[in-house]
């Protein structure tokens, strides 16, 4: 195609080092004034392939031509024509929003009139021209994307490279992003997009979906999804446990991936398969199979080879807890100030036995502060935070053996073995002896880590590295679990195996509390609470919540769009 | 609770020592110092210049410039021709001492007067300026003494100089003792600041702080790690020490180890201090840099304490390493007694058990 923006041939990244290459055997044409998502999760080669074309890395072998020329011999007048915003922003949080466009105006080399011309265009662009003295640091998340974007439209760029500019923003920023990026290609602008959100990548016009340095699908999102068409199907009100109907339902050999919707259960049959029968679920008399729209998630699961399986190994050999649904965790007013900043405003809920709690909001919106104080790792500015009645903060080892915990940022010791961070786990846990040799060598075979034991988990394949981290959260049987954006960047087939393993806890009586930023992860649980900037400003099951907004013009509403509408709703107040 | 505390220590060393380059800081500076020290950071004057301006031509003169150029202090011996020479040879840093014979010297010295020289001495090296100073005086008495032999008539009193416990005033047994202490600071303050502020970037400090280990237990976790690899230091250094730089061990071992352990423990106190109040490893390091500066250079192991102003003397009292260098230095070359040793020792007490619980109230309060 003599018209490409940008033609990739057989790109190919292997840093030195690394086990496998991080970009393998790439090739792609990226069309003027289009945009084109790089979708894929974690590790999959995005931001490499981003800096390769930005001319910031050399490829190790293969070749890329933007405009028939070479990132790398032909730097300089390459970046005249490309505009890049690297995932952290490149903005100086010393600086005020002016300082910056200014620096990055100095180093594109805008002056003069033409300078004053485009600020006042990109600052009325980014409806940013109120808050022009205002410190970069102190931007909200979503704000500091669009400084980031204007800073990278200096110089009117021809191909404006976005490395995951979505994560973490809230959904009302992130939909005006997604917004300004449509005004710029009917410019001509052409743009890259990379995101670790699969429902992203519908928005885009051309899709790189990528796994672990494989191109998995190159174009059209539609043309993937219409691969699954009419085989997605949600059962509508079952009746009893839909998690144990979501388990029957993906032994089923038809079933493909199966998630909770609120309270209904979602599925995707394999192809050319006929419809399970309701009776075999026992998903209940008042349940019915509905199609639904297929998602592009559904074909990537396909494309990796399918859904884990329902089972979860490693709730099956726990001991079912026993008890009535008495509330567990409790926080009551419970406010955390910096300064004059309340990070956690007057938050108040109530998680009883055996539920799945979700605090769902955007990054910075709060989330973390409350979940820190609630588990004690934080002290209240007022109000108060309770697990089993007990303040974790004073007190009491004896209720902190009660508590599994799982990092963000799966929190383990990096230089040390797998089988070395399982043995701490287990002896901080008092495991010891047999019993501890017995449970570790259960870990190691329910999350398969066998062929990784003597590797230190820096290592390890992002999956693996969770599996390890729920591993040596959940080894000494807790009947309460703290989750922390478990499954941020993880590909789904790995989510969807972490949320069996949390429902099947769940059906065993185990109390669960997890944050996330993910709108669609918040259908698992039973209640959530939306966390906007400090406050609650909504909590219900996911089906209260999206039927609260639900408008005739938008009968269905999802998660995301139930945010939005209640953000809305605050504000105007 | 015992096995707990044990899991955490095996987790401390294996994170020590399987790590290749946490392997090296612990073990690089040992080598490195034991080496280098004992001869680098000496006070003794060898090998240096002396100058000579000598506008007499007699015979005592020059009797004189030949004892000098013997002296080992002075391994040349430069000729200057005019008082312009002088200047330039102490600017130009060329010589540490220019000694000058004025026209007259060896027709007093003839005459049976008394005759002058001048010594002019390069400030810049005060130090070892006086040293070298030292030495000529030295020569000049025997020079003395030996002509009023010579005369028949007794020379005046004689000073005689001995020295105890470094009878040759040998500079590595001033300085090996003395790197058991230092080499054990900078270590424990590293693996205790350094470990704590490591684990707050990977956030597996808080996977501590949920789990059931109290602060209490967390920083015995630290405490005891630290302890171990500071005495293993501190143990290959003495015996380096002693194997290598012959220098008698004259105390008790276990003393010594004993008085090393709370020695470590006020360490580890202002280790913990410091990694509660950081938040990366960075301001980790660069706490402990700031930290460990001061306490060498007011240990009494640069210069003696008591040269220092009053104020100063009393605030380095916290100082642990001053304190314990004169614990190390007495055991291993006098045999110090118990009394002398106690006399030292519980000024280290006093600071283990403040330090420790300062920092474990920093912890709680962190937290909060």
């Amino acid at each position: 195609m003599s018209d490409a923006l940008v033609i990739l041939d057989a790109v190919q990244k292997i840093f030195p080092k690394a086990e496998k290459p991080a970009l393998t055997n790439l090739s792609a044409t990226l069309l003027p004034g289009r945009i084109t998502g790089l979708v894929g999760p974690d590790g999959a080669g995005k931001t490499t392939l981003i800096r390769l074309m930005a001319g910031l890395l050399t490829p190790t072998s293969g070749t890329i031509r933007i405009t028939g020329l070479d990132p790398i011999e032909d730097a300089t007048p390459l970046r005249q024509i490309i505009g890049y915003m690297p995932q952290k922003f490149g903005l100086y949080e010393d600086l005020t929003v002016q300082e910056n466009l200014e620096l990055h105006a100095d180093l594109r080399n805008v002056i003069g009139a033409e300078r004053k011309v485009t600020f006042k265009r990109l600052l009325n662009f980014t409806d940013l021209t109120q808050f022009t003295t205002r410190l970069a640091g102190k931007l909200s998340g979503g704000m500091k994307q669009k400084l980031g974007l204007a800073c990278a439209l200096l110089g009117k760029p021809q191909l404006l490279l976005l490395d995951e500019p979505g994560v973490g923003v809230d959904p009302i920023s992130r939909r005006e992003l997604w917004k300004m990026v449509h005004d710029l290609i009917a410019d001509g602008m052409t743009v890259v997009w990379s995101t670790a959100y699969l429902d992203e990548a519908e928005l885009c016009q051309d899709v790189l979906l990528m796994n672990e340095g494989q191109l998995l699908f190159y174009g059209k999102p539609e043309d993937m999804t219409n691969r699954i068409r009419d085989r997605s199907f949600q059962i509508r009100n079952p009746s009893g446990s839909r998690r144990q109907v979501l388990e029957r339902a993906l032994r089923h050999p038809n079933v493909m991936d199966g998630v909770i919707q609120g309270h209904h259960v979602r599925l995707v049959l394999r192809k050319n398969t006929p419809l399970p029968d309701l009776l075999e679920l026992e998903a209940g008399e008042n349940a019915e199979l509905v199609p639904v729209m297929p998602r592009f998630e559904d074909a990537f699961i396909e494309a990796l080879g399918g859904g884990p399986g329902g089972d979860s190994v490693l709730a099956q050999r726990l001991q079912a807890i026993v008890g009535d649904d008495k509330t567990i965790i409790e926080a009551h007013h419970l406010t955390k100030l910096f300064g004059a900043f309340a990070a956690t405003d007057q938050v108040n809920f109530a998680v009883k036995r055996g539920e799945i709690f979700g605090l769902l909001g955007p990054n910075g919106a709060g989330k973390s502060t409350t979940f820190r104080m609630m588990c004690g790792l934080l002290a209240p500015s007022s109000g108060t935070a309770q697990v089993l009645g007990i303040d974790l903060k004073k007190s009491a080892s004896l209720a902190r053996q009660q508590l599994g915990y799982m990092a963000q940022k799966f929190s383990l010791y990096g230089n040390l073995t797998v089988q070395q961070n399982l043995n701490f786990f287990s002896g901080v846990y008092g495991l010891k002896g047999h019993r501890q040799k017995a449970i570790v060598n259960d870990m190691i075979e329910v999350f398969k880590l066998q062929p990784f034991l003597t590797i230190t988990p820096d290592t390890l394949p992002l999956g693996f590295k969770q599996r390890l981290a729920l591993a040596c959260a959940v080894m000494h049987e807790p009947p309460i679990l703290f989750l922390d954006e478990p499954t941020s960047g993880v590909d789904p087939v790995t989510r969807r195996e972490f949320w069996t393993h949390i429902n099947g806890m769940v059906e065993k009586g185990v109390t669960v509390m997890v944050t996330t930023h993910f709108m669609d992860e918040a259908e698992y649980c039973d209640r959530i609470a939306l966390v906007f900037r400090g406050k609650i400003i909504a909590a219900g099951t996911p089906d209260q919540l999206k039927s609260q907004v639900a408008t005739p013009e938008n009968p269905d509403p999802s998660m995301e769009d139930a945010f939005i509408a209640l953000v809305q709703e605050q504000t105007d107040e | 609770m015992l096995s707990r505390i044990v899991t955490l220590i095996i987790k401390e060393l294996q994170m020590l020592l399987v790590d290749r380059s946490s392997r090296m800081i612990l073990i690089m500076p040992v080598v490195l110092q034991l080496c280098l020290f004992p001869f680098a950071a000496t006070l003794e004057v060898t090998n240096n210049t002396l100058a000579v301006f000598n506008e007499d031509d007699g015979s005592q003169s020059l009797e004189l410039i030949k004892r000098f150029s013997k002296a080992q202090a002075f391994s040349e011996l430069l000729p200057l021709y005019s008082e312009l020479d002088i200047r330039q040879v102490l600017d130009n840093q060329q010589a540490l001492i220019v000694i000058r014979f004025p026209a007259d010297f060896s027709r007093n010295i003839a005459g049976g007067h008394s005759a002058t020289i001048q010594a002019l001495l390069d400030g810049r090296r005060s130090n070892s300026g006086q040293i070298a100073l030292g030495y000529v005086q030295q020569m000049l008495l025997n020079y003395n003494n030996e002509r009023l032999i010579e005369q028949k008539r007794s020379p005046p009193s004689l000073l005689i100089t001995r020295n105890w416990f470094n009878p040759n005033l040998n500079y590595v047994r001033h300085i090996v003792p003395s790197l058991v202490a230092i080499i054990t600071t900078i270590s424990t303050l590293i693996v205790t600041a350094l470990s704590v502020a490591r684990e707050r970037e990977q956030g597996t400090f808080d996977q501590l702080l949920v789990s059931p280990l109290t602060p209490g237990m967390i920083m015995i976790g630290k405490a005891i790690p630290a302890m171990l690899v500071a005495m293993t230091q501190a143990t290959i250094i003495l015996l380096a020490g002693i194997f290598i730089y012959q220098i008698p061990f004259v105390g008790s071992f276990m003393l010594l180890y004993l008085c090393m352990v709370f020695y470590v423990l006020a360490l580890v106190g202002f280790g913990l201090l410091i990694a509660s109040i950081c938040a990366t490893q960075q301001q980790a390091f660069l706490g402990v840099f700031s930290f460990v500066m001061p306490t060498i250079l007011l240990s009494g192991f640069v210069s003696p304490v008591e040269n220092m102003p009053l104020w100063l003397q009393y605030l380095d009292w916290i100082n642990p390493l001053r304190h314990f260098i004169v614990i190390v230095k007495g055991i291993f070359l006098k045999d110090i007694d118990i009394p002398i040793i106690l006399h030292n020792l519980w000024p280290l007490w006093v600071i283990a058990i403040c330090t420790l619980s300062a920092a474990n109230w920093k912890f709680r309060q962190h937290l909060g």
